[in-house]
């Protein structure tokens, strides 16, 4: 199968991430959204490793896997909190950081 | 020739008053019971050892009487070596006689006079300074170990004006005396640096050795540099104006330091230099015409003044002129200079320290018009006040009639404009001195109320006493032999002097200090007013104002002076400061204006980080494609 179909796949799954990042105030769904990307990198990787037949790609790929599994532990429990203490799980409302 | 013997302790001179200052100083009131007659011993113990070293030199081959004594090397830098030594000759020797010995009868006049003074152990521990910086300045071999006495001096100068410091005009007094003297300072340094670059040694004998090589420029820069030290330290014009100031001091520091013996370190300098100024006709003639110039001003402030202590400022700033005339006059010139620089010492130490008594017994009044027929009720202190008025005026016999006559002569002999002046310097000294005795001594008595004069105690009245038989014999004493001794210090030749003399210059002389006698007998010999009479004679008016020589440095130096310090200060605020702060305020303003992209929203960020990696991915895609 062609491996430009995938990159292509992965293209539109990150574009739908960053959109939905860009776009939507749900904190979960940010989060979702970031998975998305993440995932679609992944895929990019996969298939790069797939054409040129080493196995990086395919290791840097769990190193994200990874990465993201620890990033939600912590990101779930931030948006809990946020949302336990301001009853709002808008990214906009949490804004206080800033000049 | 090196020292042995009893040369080799010389330092002992100079190491025994610093010691005792110390001492006085760190031990505090432990020894306010004993530390003045500590103060005077440790004067008096100088005294003998130079007294010694003296009679030792007296019998010695003139050829080997200049003894110099190494202590240790002070610093060496490449070629050029500093060393701490001392130089007993022929004129050192004599300044350490003068010093010590007028000294120790500052001393024990001082246990009197500061007798009711709660600080009186430390005006001893700064005296006993004074002693030792003098005694370094005059000892030293060369111009560094001088310069480490000459601002010793300044210092102990400075302390002692403003001992009185709860007094606000001693402590202005004492400020200006060290600013002043910072400007003859800059003289001396850059005359002390030059020789360094030309002859590359600051020791006197090289320098003398050496002197003949100076190339006339850079000789007569380092004479008129030299001359600016000097006229600092001695009050000449132009850098007169602290020394009528000076005289807030207690009265035994004038005498000491602003009479007898700092004020002379200048002609100490110049005769010291007399191989330099040998080399430069120019140097040698500023310096005689600065004596000059400052012999007929501090003669006419002294005819001006009714603080006594102001008329015996001017008249010292006078003599002073005369020395530096004479040592400006050239070799033979410089032995009449020492010569009446010694017996000034002795004449005008003993007229302060009777202005001093005169005070003490008159409640610290200063003003002569104020006093009046003090000749009975202070016997001792007019009679020997009378005997410096003798030596001052050059009364036939007396000592000043030795020293200064000769001066006037050698004046004369080289040109003839500076004896005329020298000579008319005389006669005005006749007055001045004339109406100090009259309104303080004769006349009528103007008391304030309350005010019983009376006699000193003996222990300030016999200091009195020897300065007085040494303001009168002290010529005749150093007249045989005094131009023979210093021939070799200060490159002249003997001269043969009588006991009996007279010139037809020195005849003139008589008759103009007897006209001014006259002059200040006639004016002074009825009624004193009891306040300065209100005037409009231009000249008393100069005169009572110092010869504008404060309006002067203020308009000529202090106001121009404050102009160029504000406009530095509003270069620093406007320029500098203004650069500085504005490249900051740019700054603050520039990050208060990014800082705005920090607004919280998460979002925003996001897309900002979005259009960055596009940007840059972009820009990665045409790279590779151009």
């Amino acid at each position: 199968m062609n491996p430009n179909y995938y990159l292509v796949l992965s293209a539109i799954l990150f574009c739908i991430g960053v959109l939905g990042f860009l776009l939507r105030r749900n904190a979960i769904v940010a989060f979702m959204s970031i998975e998305m990307m993440l995932n679609a990198s992944n895929l990019a990787m996969v298939n790069f490793a797939h054409v040129h037949g080493g196995l990086d790609g395919q290791i840097a790929a769990f190193f994200v896997m990874i990465v993201a599994a620890a990033e939600v532990v912590v990101g779930l429990a931030i948006i809990v909190t946020i949302y336990k203490t301001r009853r709002s799980a808008s990214v906009d409302d949490a804004n206080l950081l800033k000049f | 020739m090196a020292a042995s013997g009893l040369f080799s302790l010389a330092w002992l001179m100079i190491a025994i008053p610093l010691v005792v200052a110390g001492f006085l100083l760190v031990a505090g009131r432990l020894t306010d019971a004993w530390g003045h007659l500590l103060a005077t011993l440790a004067v008096i113990a100088s005294f003998l050892i130079g007294l010694v070293l003296f009679i030792d030199l007296l019998g010695r081959d003139a050829s080997q009487r200049s003894v110099s004594n190494s202590l240790y090397e002070l610093f060496s830098v490449g070629r050029w070596k500093f060393d701490v030594a001392l130089q007993i000759d022929q004129l050192s020797i004599l300044f350490v006689l003068l010093i010590t010995g007028v000294g120790s009868l500052i001393h024990v006049y001082s246990i009197g006079y500061m007798a009711h003074d709660e600080r009186r152990r430390r005006f001893f521990a700064y005296l006993n300074l004074f002693i030792a910086a003098m005694l370094t300045l005059v000892l030293a071999d060369n111009y560094l170990l001088l310069f480490f006495g000459w601002e010793g001096v300044g210092l102990a100068s400075y302390l002692l004006i403003g001992f009185w410091q709860h007094r606000n005009s001693a402590a202005v007094a004492a400020k200006k005396a060290f600013v002043v003297n910072r400007v003859g300072d800059l003289g001396m340094t850059m005359g002390i640096f030059a020789l360094l670059a030309q002859l590359g040694t600051v020791n006197f004998t090289q320098v003398n050795e050496r002197a003949a090589g100076l190339s006339p420029f850079w000789a007569t820069l380092i004479g008129f540099l030299f001359l600016l030290g000097a006229c600092g330290k001695s009050a000449q014009v132009p850098l007169q104006s602290w020394l009528l100031d000076a005289m807030e001091g207690p009265t035994p520091v004038s005498a000491l330091i602003h009479a007898a013996t700092m004020v002379t370190a200048g002609v100490y300098l110049v005769v010291r230099s007399h191989a330099l100024y040998a080399q430069t006709e120019a140097a040698s003639l500023a310096v005689a015409i600065v004596g000059t110039v400052t012999l007929l001003v501090g003669a006419w402030i002294g005819t001006s003044k009714d603080d006594i202590k102001k008329v015996l400022a001017g008249s010292t700033m006078s003599q002073i002129g005369y020395m530096m005339l004479a040592a400006g006059l050239g070799p033979i010139g410089a032995a009449f200079a020492i010569f009446h620089l010694i017996t000034h010492g002795f004449f005008k130490a003993n007229m302060f320290l009777g202005a001093g008594s005169v005070m003490h017994g008159m409640d610290d009044d200063v003003d002569m018009r104020h006093y009046g027929a003090l000749a009975k009720a202070m016997p001792i202190t007019f009679i020997t006040f009378a005997m410096g008025y003798l030596a001052i005026i050059g009364f036939p016999f007396t000592s000043g009639f030795y020293s200064k006559d000769h001066i006037i002569e050698a004046a004369f002999e080289k040109n003839t404009v500076l004896g005329v002046l020298a000579l008319l310097g005389a006669g005005v000294t006749a007055y001045y001195m004339t109406r100090l005795m009259m309104m303080t001594y004769f006349s009528q008595k103007r008391w304030r109320q309350g005010v019983h004069p009376h006699e000193s105690p003996l222990v300030m009245t016999i200091p009195l006493m020897v300065l007085a038989v040494f303001s009168v014999i002290g010529g005749a004493l150093m007249l045989g032999w005094i131009t023979g001794w210093l021939a070799p210090a200060t490159g002249g030749e003997e001269e043969h002097l009588s006991l009996v003399h007279f010139s037809g210059i020195g005849l003139l002389t008589m008759a103009v200090v007897a006209v001014g006698v006259v002059i200040g007998w006639w004016l002074h010999r009825r009624d004193v007013p009891d306040t300065a009479p209100a005037t409009r004679n231009p000249l008393v008016i100069a005169g009572r104002r110092d010869l504008y020589g404060d309006a002067l440095n203020e308009a000529l130096l202090m106001r121009p002076g404050q102009h160029l310090v504000a406009g530095l200060d509003s270069f620093d605020r406007g320029v500098v400061d203004g650069a500085v702060m504005g490249s900051a305020g740019v700054f603050g303003g520039l990050s208060s204006a990014v800082r705005r992209l920090q607004n919280g929203f998460v979002r925003s960020y996001g897309l900002t980080m979005v259009v960055g990696v596009v940007l840059v991915g972009v820009v990665l895609i045409l790279g590779q494609l151009a």
